[in-house]
């Protein structure tokens, strides 16, 4: 069975096809009917261990609008509080007829095991600080819709890399699509193995900027901090946040991303958060068209049409 | 790719089908009384290339620009689960849509009915068309559900093991309808 766990795991072909398939599909939210047939009878459960706004809403959205049934299932207030493992939550829907899950995790590889327990696909809605494929799939949909290209880009992936899933995935899809990508971030906040990813790092985000096509702010994911990394809010924002000044160094054509949910003022000002050159709004209606294309070649056919084996 | 050639025999070539596109506008012309309020629709990929050219003759005969677009139906199938999930082709509607007019479907081969039928719900999705008809470059028969072609290139009668291929030079270098026996395998 097939499952999409990691970005890494998509090779250039899959990554297209699942570009391309959107593409198409973005054509049916503009439309007044905005639902296809194509998994009628089909069940897909967003299994969430963690909260999260605006993937489980996307999740949920996409699956919807291909007709398929979609179980919401959120650890606050389940049998998870009272002690159930994750194994056994699995075999419970694996028994109500899943044909996906979608499940976000806090712990890395959570989404791995959980392949090996049930027949359906598996989807990896984010886990841990591991990836978060998606994601770098409505990343990558996002720059070529506004820039027309991915091959050659320069992209900047600016901030907390070390508790970030979203970098590691984008790392590995844009390198996979024949873009650049520069990791800006303090030593503190790079993980230990960053000199094996497929990309450049840098300390000093002046020096990356003016290069960039794409720069992508990630959130200081204060939640996942156990120590300090970084002196202060402060010295952090001044160095690294994108501020109305760095923002004018960008050239003209430069997007700026946000993953989103967003620390206004502290890694992105909130000027540039609104400026017609952050993709950040467009990037939240692109996931919908991304997962619906992730649902219809895991789902729609006899066997999946893309993703590694697990 | 060369043993199936062997047991290939165009039945139509270049010329025949320029005539059978021809008399299918004039066609259109005639029974819509003058293709006032019609628009094509081919169903990818070929199909909607013979809408592009049914609508260019449309203009060369009576100076009329018909609205011409293309619906895929791959998400409408009722075979999807037989086959791994497989790319979607494009759906381009005219800018003034589909409602309140006489949509013309245009596939290349007409076979079990089965596409017309996943194109008859696509179009449900998309408007609400005064009336439907049909045209198609083959009736190769066979088939299992009530639908019938309202313009016709050609009626072909085949067996089951036969196999319809429509080569068109915008998409295959050339223009031929082929019949492919399948006893080689």
């Amino acid at each position: 069975m097939r499952h999409l766990i990691s970005a890494g795991e998509l090779s250039r072909d899959d990554a297209l096809v699942i570009l391309d398939t959107a593409e198409e599909l973005a054509r049916v939210s503009d439309r007044s009917i905005k639902k296809l047939p194509t998994l009628r009878g089909r069940t897909v459960v967003n299994l969430f261990y963690e909260d999260s706004t605006r993937t489980r809403i996307s999740f949920e959205a996409a699956a919807k609008r291909l007709s398929a049934d979609v179980i919401n299932f959120s650890a606050k207030g389940s049998s998870v509080s009272k002690g159930e493992s994750l194994k056994d939550t699995a075999l419970t829907l694996e028994a109500m007829g899943a044909d996906a899950v979608v499940i976000r995790h806090g712990a890395s590889g959570a989404p791995h095991r959980l392949a090996t327990w049930v027949h359906g696909s598996v989807v990896n809605a984010g886990d841990g600080t591991h990836e978060h494929p998606t994601q770098a799939l409505l990343d990558a949909y996002s720059m070529r819709r506004r820039l027309g290209r991915l091959e050659g880009l320069k992209v900047a992936v600016v901030g907390d890399v070390l508790h970030s899933r979203v970098a590691r995935s984008n790392v590995l899809l844009l390198h996979t699509l024949g873009a650049e990508v520069t990791l800006v971030a303090p030593p503190t906040l790079l993980p230990v193995s960053v000199e094996t990813w497929p990309c450049q790092v840098s300390y000093d985000l002046d020096a990356v900027l003016p290069k960039s096509d794409v720069v992508m702010m990630l959130r200081v994911q204060l939640e996942r901090m156990n120590a300090s990394y970084f002196p202060s809010a402060r010295e952090y924002s001044r160095r690294y946040g994108l501020d109305r000044d760095r923002f004018a160094r960008l050239h003209d054509e430069a997007i700026v991303m946000h993953p989103g949910p967003m620390n206004r003022g502290m890694e992105i000002s909130a000027e540039v958060a609104d400026s017609p050159r952050s993709t950040i709004v467009e990037q939240v209606g692109n996931g919908v068209t991304v997962r619906m294309a992730v649902l219809y070649l895991l789902l729609g056919g006899s066997e999946p049409a893309i993703g590694g084996t697990a | 790719m060369s043993d199936v050639q062997n047991q290939a025999h165009a039945v139509l070539e270049g010329p025949d089908i320029h005539r059978a596109l021809t008399r299918i506008a004039h066609e259109i012309l005639e029974r819509t009384k003058g293709a006032e309020s019609v628009v094509l629709l081919g169903i990818p990929t070929r199909g909607a290339t013979l809408a592009r050219r049914l609508a260019e003759r449309i203009a060369q005969f009576e100076g009329l620009k018909v609205p011409v677009g293309s619906i895929d139906i791959t998400m409408y199938r009722d075979d999807l689960r037989l086959r791994p999930a497989r790319p979607l082709g494009r759906t381009e509607l005219p800018p003034d849509g589909v409602d309140g007019r006489t949509v013309v479907l245009v596939d290349d081969v007409l076979f079990s009915g089965r596409t017309v039928r996943a194109a008859l719900d696509a179009l449900n999705d998309v408007g609400r068309p005064r009336a439907v008809q049909l045209a198609t470059l083959v009736d190769r028969g066979h088939r299992e559900l009530p639908i019938r072609a309202d313009y016709v290139g050609k009626n072909l009668p085949t067996s089951k093991a036969e196999k319809v291929k429509v080569y068109l030079e915008e998409t295959d270098g050339r223009d031929a309808v082929l019949l492919i026996k399948e006893e080689a395998r």
